[in-house]
């Protein structure tokens, strides 16, 4: 077998390689897109404690969540599609120039705040949603995912067990300052409203939730400050 | 191994020979317990039966078609670029799997991330490719593929059943340990969700298993 052969034998290889995968993923985009939103309606419902399963997620998203608006850094509501905003863009930008969403969310007469916020893990990006009361004080729930961190270790804050401490936690303090919630090594303190447990073996990633949740938090507090005091 | 099927003879679909291909990879041969190939996926996906299923049947469809493919071209591949060919040829399948998986079944293809990537690095189906494929004819590669696959599949099914059973107490997700005997005092064990219990339990197999069939037991 000549070079000429060998050459040629792994161009064809490669253009039909080519061409099949490309047809395979085109074909497959929209429902690995709507994968993908449905899982993003569920992170959000998990923020305010409503379990979805996967099926259910569209409709009770659409129940549950009245409003989508985007918000820039004085609080003010900017033009734009809050579900598609890309928190990983909007993060490199200047302060100024951020757009953040807001999803507001009715269940049984109340009202709940959800916020996104995004960091770094020790490996890669993580992110969630925080699902606040109407009073924008007391956390309902939160909801953390991310790409990359180490199972069993800095992974486990996608882990329910972590998520659930949240609930109840405060990120100001009795007289209105702005205290965020600290993720403490070795145990949280009995009774703290801004602190909770970090994860043993992940301290990275749990650092890494703190300053996500301190910057991310910072950038809606403008916002906050206007909705309470309309 | 069973490598040296003549090419040119007659034989039935399913004559002895060829039920050899596809039976002897799930007990004489199996791919983790007699040849330790595959071993690291067994630790990484087992923890929970499901991801163990959909993990056997991507490595039953990508080691079926593979073998099948480079089978079919045996005999225009340029052996300088053999090893290309196959990486080339395993990779697409596993993007497709990847794929396919991400659009059907969302939630077991992240549970499973990376390590449906890293079917191209299963050594078992390299291993079937170069030692069987590229000298036999596409139906016996494809029974060899399959019985290959199904082997280490029956290993990883095994060991993700004991696995769920004994540290989360429920198979499929579902709850299988009734109530009564966690009131009663009965706790999950922790350590067989960590990847070392699963080395442990795939050595309960292979003793199990030589201790049944002596031939394998190594005499040396």
């Amino acid at each position: 077998m000549t070079n000429r052969y060998v050459f040629l034998y792994a161009s064809v290889m490669v253009i039909i390689v080519a061409v099949v995968l490309s047809g395979a993923a085109t074909l497959l985009r929209p429902r690995q897109e709507r994968n993908m939103r449905m899982e993003k309606m569920q992170n959000i419902l998990a923020a305010i404690d409503i379990p979805a399963a996967r099926g259910e997620a569209e409709e009770l998203f659409a129940r549950y969540v009245t409003t989508a608006k985007v918000v820039n850094y004085q609080g003010e509501e900017v033009e734009g599609d809050a579900f598609e905003i890309d928190l990983q863009e909007e993060n490199r930008k200047q302060l100024e120039d951020r757009n953040l969403p807001v999803f507001i969310a009715e269940v049984e007469d109340d009202t709940f705040y959800i916020v996104a916020v995004r960091g770094a893990g020790l490996w890669g990006p993580i992110w969630g949603y925080i699902g606040l009361e109407s009073d924008l004080r007391t956390i309902i729930s939160a909801n953390f995912d991310h790409a990359s961190e180490t199972p069993g270790l800095g992974a486990e804050i996608s882990d329910r067990g972590f998520e659930e401490q949240f609930a109840g936690k405060r990120i100001f303090d009795d007289e209105g300052n702005f205290r965020p919630i600290r993720v403490v090594k070795g145990g949280a303190p009995e009774g703290d409203p801004h602190a909770v447990d970090a994860i043993s073996g992940g301290t990275i990633t749990s650092n890494g939730v703190e300053d996500m949740i301190r910057n991310g938090l910072e950038a809606y507090r403008p916002y906050f400050e206007k909705i309470k005091s309309s | 191994m069973s490598d040296t099927n003549k090419e040119g003879s007659k034989e039935a679909l399913f004559s002895p020979k060829n039920r050899k291909l596809l039976t002897n990879p799930l007990s004489k041969d199996n791919p983790i317990s007699v040849q330790v190939l595959g071993i690291c996926s067994v630790l990484a996906i087992t923890v929970q039966l499901r991801a163990s299923l959909v993990m056997a049947i991507s490595v039953v469809a990508v080691m079926g078609f593979a073998n099948v493919i480079i089978s079919l071209l045996r005999k225009t591949i340029p052996p300088r670029i053999r090893i290309i060919v196959q990486l080339t040829v395993i990779a697409s399948l596993v993007i497709l799997v990847d794929q396919v998986l991400k659009a059907y079944v969302y939630d077991v293809s992240r549970q499973l991330s990376v390590f449906v990537g890293l079917i191209i690095t299963n050594c078992i189906i390299m291993g079937r490719l170069e030692g069987f494929a590229l000298h036999n004819k596409p139906w016996p590669s494809f029974l060899d593929g399959i019985g290959n696959a199904a082997g280490y599949g029956w290993v990883l099914l095994t060991v993700g059943f004991f696995r769920e059973l004994l540290g989360s107490g429920t198979l499929m997700g579902y709850q299988v340990i009734p109530n009564v005997l966690y009131d009663l005092g009965y706790e999950n064990n922790g350590f067989m969700i960590l990847p070392p219990m699963a080395l442990i339990t795939v050595g309960v197999i292979i003793w199990v298993q030589r201790h049944r069939d002596r031939d394998l037991v190594d005499i040396s």
